[in-house]
């Protein structure tokens, strides 16, 4: 391997971490989904890493998967967020509040 | 070392383009700079050894996703939305909480991991195309199936939700 292991674990964990920041603070819809992306991808990363290093294409095999969740969940949750801004013309997630009692 | 070098480059330059992206004021300059993310995550993955799987996230990621991103962005028209609106004091609160203890963890894995996960030369043998394309359609078949019908159902519901006044 080009690193060790763990350079890429504890980098895979740092930007896990600014994706779940960016869920965290940031109220635009569309900048949260952009998060979840970068959480996906961290993960991503750790597992491209193990299969490196067990040289095992079962990791590679679960990237693959992910990616492919990853494409259908931004096409169905663009298209909600799109709903949501034809019904409330917003993206302010604190604004969408309908079902709050 | 000229390897283990660009890859730390690129570590860089991930870390401060997905920083940015959610520090960023403007939907669109966090759209372009996700692209800087993933084009830099694919050239760690060339050089951990995943060829295809970098071609995939540039292919996937960079092109596809990203085009939706930016289409939904310009056709909402969002752009100048305010980026850092004050949050509700408990809000606030939970949120560094979390990240706290998330950074934490990261911490206690840097100061923990004492054994050296270095890895004796190995030549990587599962990297290409061929390799994986093996184990998807043998051992993982059942999955790349129902990744398969996952598409479809992703595509029903877009359409679903794009075509109606829900």
């Amino acid at each position: 391997m080009v690193v060790p292991l763990e350079h890429v674990i504890i980098l895979s964990g740092i930007l896990f971490a600014i994706g779940v920041l960016g869920v965290l603070f940031r109220r635009n819809a569309l900048v949260i989904f952009m998060s979840i992306e970068i959480m996906l991808n961290a993960v991503n990363l750790a597992l491209v890493g193990f299969s490196r290093y067990y040289n095992s294409v079962d990791g590679q095999v679960f990237v693959f998967l992910v990616m492919t969740l990853a494409a259908a969940e931004v096409a169905v949750g663009l298209a909600i967020i799109v709903a949501l801004f034809r019904n409330k013309q917003t993206v302010n997630v604190d604004e969408i509040n309908l079902m709050k009692g | 070392m000229l390897l283990s070098t660009l890859f730390y480059i690129s570590a860089i330059v991930m870390l401060a383009s997905a920083l940015a992206v959610v520090l960023s004021r403007n939907a669109v300059y966090s759209a372009i700079l996700l692209v800087l993310t993933f084009f830099s995550l694919a050239t760690m993955f060339l050089l951990l050894e995943a060829y295809f799987l970098a071609v995939l996230e540039v292919l996937v990621y960079a092109g596809a996703i990203m085009v939706l991103f930016l289409f939904v962005i310009m056709l909402l028209n969002t752009t100048r939305e305010e980026a850092m609106p004050k949050l509700i004091q408990l809000q606030k609160a939970a949120s560094l909480f979390l990240v706290v203890i998330f950074i934490f963890g990261i911490l206690l894995l840097i100061v923990g991991g004492t054994t050296e996960l270095h890895q004796a030369e190995v030549i990587s043998t599962v990297g290409s195309a061929r390799a994986l394309g093996t184990a998807l359609f043998t051992d993982y078949l059942l999955p790349f199936e129902a990744a398969s019908l996952l598409l479809l159902v992703a595509l029903i519901g877009t359409v679903y939700l794009a075509k109606r006044k829900i």
